[in-house]
């Protein structure tokens, strides 16, 4: 269980002369639930986007599965099996929600540049999409538009989107952000199942979500690491406390 | 099967199919054969040629821009460069039109792949400025290389024979020659759109980073659709060149890439028939309102505004809208 799937060495990010990440280390175990919590402005997102290469890092060194990633594209990341979600849901709000799904499915085609073929070949992905939307329960919805659904069902689509993928570790990037109650349950629940053999380093706010669901926390605080451990650590430790609730941040 | 979505304020209807072409999208494609073919004997055959020539000119764009989400201000490079190649090869060489038209097109596509190689690492208006000032670049070569005569352009071009068979001086048969390749390139550009390629494509044009997330290496895509769309504009560009036996600095020049945008934008950009109306709608407005002289861009500029603010959407847009349907 100590098995390392992605980790972050002196991770940092500076942006003309402010530090939004400072020297972070990061270790995600395989198969764990990790979440990355903090308060505003303390480098989550930021951090999300260095792993991900959708930002190049200052310094330091992204290592997946024991590669080296720090100079790999984004696309060729997502390929290798670690696969992230966005803050603003991620779809294609003018293609529908069968096509959303069909998108990622295609990718075991390899690339697609055959603009010669009809995309009736495609129709062999039909069946998976739609199994990949009924577990996220949006099997009435494949033929309607993503732009026309709910803010929940949305974010249900993008994570059956990234599902199809059947990518080996999640990122998800405040997966709960702007839902309603009722979905933020079906969520969890969702996320819950997924997780069951695959890794998840997620960010996120609702504190209840984050003790529900992970093993792991670490919480940054103005671009560094604060504190690490479990809910219980975590939430017991006073200089967690202090940047949630006292004063010096801003 | 379709629906209406919003997004951004901005409408759109949205395809629900299995990829092949619906039978009414048949219909309007053999009815628009029909009205091709029977054209020729009630209306000049070269206007008819003209607006044939634009309005593949325009799908080329639009494949680019209504499916790509790319706006390139500088299309005329590549119309303009197939026009000139196209002309040389047939006035200088002596090559029959078929082979010129092929040599023109080629050329837009290598112009295409240099351009769009560069362009592509930028974004929204950024890239509509790179390619304009590619295009300027091309228009300065035109206008000072040797081969393309200047202000005078290449004159006089002969339209040969197809095949080296068949002459083109009547403009009845070269007429069903251009019906040809305008087809060909419509189809053609149809199959792209709903290929598997089409559909990453619109995938990246929707939203680019989750494209990115999903595995998607978006720039190889990008570059592709650019070179298929200078390459269409290149053929419309050649089959132009024949056509009017001329190739000159107006093909490069870039008020020709704002109006190519104009047509699509009247037409309706992201439809399939859109690029048509809207190319039939300028051409036809250049040519019966030739009589005001300058005035003419003063009234495009009019209708510009006025479908800017009214329908966005475009001509044929707003028809998909109302009948629910995409066009």
């Amino acid at each position: 269980m100590n098995d390392v799937i992605l980790a972050a060495e002196n991770l940092t990010k500076e942006f003309k002369g402010f530090v939004a990440v400072d020297g972070v280390n990061l270790r995600v175990r395989r198969g764990q639930i990790h979440a990355l919590i903090g308060p505003n402005g303390a480098g989550k997102t930021t951090c999300f986007n260095l792993l991900t290469k959708f930002l190049s890092p200052t310094r330091g060194t992204i290592t997946y599965g024991g590669k080296d990633i720090t100079a790999m594209s984004s696309a060729d990341i997502a390929r290798l099996g670690l696969v992230r979600s966005f803050q603003i849901s991620a779809v294609f709000p003018h293609l529908t929600a069968l096509e959303n799904v069909r998108i990622a499915l295609q990718r075991r085609r390899g690339d697609s540049f055959d603009f010669w073929r009809s995309q009736k070949i495609l129709s062999r992905f039909d069946e998976e999409a739609l199994s990949l939307l009924a577990e996220v329960g949006l099997s009435e919805f494949a033929n309607t538009s993503a732009s026309e659904l709910s803010y929940g069902r949305k974010r249900a689509l993008e994570i059956a989107t990234t599902l199809a993928l059947n990518p080996e570790m999640l990122l998800l990037d405040e997966p709960m952000a702007g839902m309603a109650q009722a979905d933020v349950e079906r969520i969890t629940a969702l996320i819950q199942r997924i997780s069951a053999n695959r890794t998840i380093l997620m960010v996120e706010h609702n504190l209840s979500v984050v003790a529900t669901l992970s093993n792991t926390i670490t919480v940054l605080a103005r671009g560094k690491v604060l504190a690490e451990g479990d809910y219980a650590t975590v939430s017991q430790d006073p200089r967690v406390v202090e940047a949630y609730i006292g004063a010096g941040h801003g | 099967m379709t629906a209406l979505t919003e997004t951004n304020g901005a409408t759109m209807v949205v395809e629900r199919g299995n990829g092949s072409m619906p039978r009414y999208q048949i219909a309007i494609f053999l009815a628009l054969l029909a009205l091709s073919l029977a054209a020729p004997f009630f209306l000049y055959p070269v206007f008819l040629m003209k607006v044939m020539c634009f309005a593949l000119f325009a799908c080329a764009l639009n494949l680019l821009l209504g499916f790509g989400g790319l706006l390139s201000f500088g299309h005329a490079a590549f119309f303009g460069s197939a026009a000139y190649v196209s002309a040389h090869a047939a006035k200088v060489w002596g090559l029959t039109p078929e082979v010129a038209i092929i040599l023109g097109t080629l050329a837009a596509v290598v112009l295409g792949f240099v351009i769009g190689l560069l362009a592509i690492r930028r974004q929204g208006i950024y890239f509509a400025m790179v390619t304009l000032a590619f295009a300027q670049m091309v228009y300065f070569a035109a206008l000072q290389a040797p081969f393309t005569g200047g202000e005078d352009g290449i004159q006089n071009v002969p339209r040969g024979d197809l095949f080296g068979a068949i002459s083109m001086s009547s403009d009845l048969s070269l007429y069903f020659v251009v019906l040809v390749i305008t087809f060909g390139g419509l189809l053609a550009i149809y199959r792209i759109i709903h290929s598997p390629f089409g559909q990453v494509l619109k995938a990246i044009r929707e939203n680019e980073p989750r494209a990115i997330s999903l595995g998607y290496r978006v720039n190889s895509y990008k570059l592709a659709v650019f070179i298929l769309s200078a390459g269409f504009a290149g053929l419309a560009g050649a089959t132009k060149a024949i056509v009017f036996q001329l190739a000159s600095l107006t093909d490069v020049y870039w008020s020709m890439s704002g109006e190519v945008v104009l047509m699509v934008l009247l037409g309706g950009m992201g439809t399939v028939f859109g690029p048509l109306v809207g190319a039939a709608v300028i051409v036809t407005m250049q040519n019966y309102l030739a009589s005001f002289g300058a005035w003419v861009t003063i009234i495009q500029g009019c209708i510009f505004v006025v479908s800017v603010m009214l329908f966005r959407e475009g001509i044929v847009g707003v028809i998909a809208k109302l009948i629910r349907r995409p066009l």
